[in-house]
Parts: C-alpha cells; structure tokens; sequence
C-alpha cells in the first residue's frame, strides 16, 4: 500500500462502538420489558436513542472525521425538523380537543 | 470524460480547521467540501433528503397519535410472540434491531478493509451485511403476515385506533423498501469488489467513471443511514 487513503481507523474502534450498540439498544429494550412508565421511560427511551444515533453517525459514518464545512452543512439543517415538530403538536393537540368537545371522548 | 472531476481524497489540506475552516471553506470562491470525493458529498445530501422524508413519516405518526380520542394499541402486546409457551413482548423487534447492528458493524469493518485492499476480506463482510439485511427484510415480512392474519389493515385494526395500522405499514414499509434496495446494491458493490474492479480503475457499466474504494464507503454510508432510521422507528413507533 503506497500511502493512507480515505478514513483509516483501527478494528477496534467499530468492534467498541458495535458493543456499545448492542448494550444501548438492550437497555431500552429492558424499559419496555419492566414496564416503566410515564415521564422516566420517555426520557430514557430518548436518551438510548440520541445516544445510538450519535454513535452512528460519529463513528460508523465517520463524521467526527469530516471537516466541519460537511458536518455543519449536513446537521444543521434537519434541525429545522424541530419546528415542524413543534407545529405536530400544537396541530395534534388542537384535532384532540376539538374531537373531544364535538364528537365526545369516545371518539 | 476526463479523469480530473473532484474524485481524489489525498489532496492535502493545509486550511483553517474548526470555526475558521467553516468560513474558509464555504467562502465564494472555492469548493465547499474539502477532502471529501463529490459522491460521499451527494451521498450526505441524499441522506439529508431522506431524513426529512422519515421524519415527515413519524411526525405524521406522532399527529394522528396525538390526536385520536381512541386508545393507541400497545405495541409491547402487538408485537409480542409466544415462544415455547411464553409470551415474550417485542421479542421480533428486538432480534431485528440486533441485526440491523450488526450488519452496520460488519459494513463499517468492510470500509476499513476497502482501504486496506484485502478484497477477500471486503468481499465477504459486504455479503455478510447484505445477509443481515435479507434476513432484517425476511422477519419484517413475517411480522406483516402475522399482523394481517390478525387484521391489521391500513383503515382498522381490531386492537385500537385505526390509525395505528396507516402508520405502521407506511412507516415499516418504506423502511423495509430501503433496506430491501441496499441489499441489492451491497451485493453489487462486492461483486466489484471481488473482481477486483477497484484496483484496475474499471469503468462502472452505468456512469462510465472509474470506480475506488470510496464506493465501498458511500455504500456503507447509505446502510448506516438505514440502521440510523431504525433506531428511531424502534424508539417512537415500538417503544413509545
């Protein structure tokens, strides 16, 4: 091999975040197998969750490599995705409380 | 077609990092990715497109959910199987999503083969990944068999609120159809890996370009994508 191309990185780096993987997506499998509830199972659920992503995204997909130019261009926008969530709710909501006041609870 | 169209990774970058190499980089006169090849550069952006269409699937998801006055059927009860007896909740999702994992680790070690030139090893990782996914699409398909053989259908379902049934088959479904479309091109992609087109720079039959080994990474880019989906589709659609 003449020289370095591309995104070089040892074995062990994937075989970790592959670990690492399996033990996040057990634990949020565990909140569902014990039945937590309410507030405590969201947060966890959203915890696990971020933190695969970001694992995937960082080190399977090489982006804490990138320069930033890439990682900016690409993360930033679907952050743009918050608003929209924020206009589900509301909308959600408002479809929720019309129904009940109009065609009762039982829908 | 000239051989000089922005596919060379080596070129050095003597440039401002960090902050400084954003503003550098994105300045009018040069080309905004830096040291990336123009297909890994279109690979991101299509995934970034891709990210809004999923999300616009689980916003939809999460606006009827919200808004129906009737219970949402407990996914921890639809999805469980009885095995040996047992009824054991989400176990199907469970194995898929250990799956879908593993064939994420098994292509990111293909990448870093590619770079290294063992062909053999490349090859077999890449199969190894496209079995992982065949097998991801197989358990999906059982699962939707057993979900209509229960009646769940787009319209109705017999555990809750209709909507539950749109969601799911739309959410999974599309899913499923990219899963389905990166097995398809992983074994492409190991068989020029195998033949060893990447170290003779033979022309793709398509683009007529010479192909590299970054393929084997843009490839691997698209699949992490498919597993990134799934971890949210698991956490909102099954878990929530």
């Amino acid at each position: 091999m003449a020289h370095a191309e591309g995104q070089q990185h040892p074995i062990s780096t994937y075989l970790w975040i592959w670990g690492l993987l399996f033990v996040l997506s057990t634990a949020s499998y565990l909140v569902d197998f014990f039945h937590v509830q309410s507030y405590l199972r969201w947060s966890l659920i959203i915890t696990f969750m971020l933190l695969k992503a970001g694992l995937i995204v960082a080190v399977f997909m090489h982006m804490m490599w990138e320069r930033m130019a890439l990682l900016y261009a690409i993360i930033v926008p679907p952050l743009l995705l918050l608003v929209f969530i924020a206009i589900g709710v509301l909308e959600g909501d408002n479809t929720f409380i019309s129904r009940v006041i109009f065609f009762g609870a039982g829908g | 077609m000239t051989d000089a169209a922005l596919t060379d990774t080596g070129e050095p970058t003597e440039r401002p990092e960090g902050w400084q190499g954003i503003r550098a980089d994105w300045g009018s006169d040069q080309r905004a990715f830096k040291n990336v090849p123009w297909g890994k550069a279109m690979m991101w952006i299509f995934l970034v497109s891709d990210t809004f269409i999923f999300s616009c699937f689980l916003i939809s998801y999460m606006t009827v959910r919200t808004s129906t006055t009737v219970q949402w059927p407990i996914p921890s009860e639809v999805f469980a199987l009885t095995i040996a007896g047992n009824s054991i909740p989400l176990i199907l999702i469970a194995i898929m999503t250990f799956i879908l994992i593993s064939s994420s680790g098994t292509m990111a070690m293909a990448v870093n083969f590619g770079y290294r030139r063992d062909r053999l090893k490349t090859t077999v990782l890449i199969l190894a990944t496209a079995a992982f996914g065949a097998s991801f699409v197989g358990m999906q398909a059982f699962e939707w068999t057993k979900l209509i053989h229960e009646g769940v259908r787009p319209w109705g379902n017999p555990f809750g609120a209709a909507q539950f049934g749109s969601s799911f088959f739309m959410i999974t479904g599309f899913h499923g159809f990219h899963v389905s479309i990166g097995v398809i091109f992983l074994v492409l992609v190991a068989r020029k890996v195998w033949r060893g087109d990447f170290d003779r720079n033979t022309r793709g039959f398509f683009t007529s370009r010479k192909g590299s080994y970054e393929v084997v990474e843009i490839m691997g880019l698209y699949w992490h994508f498919v597993d990134l989906v799934w971890v949210f589709i698991f956490a909102f659609f099954y878990l929530w």
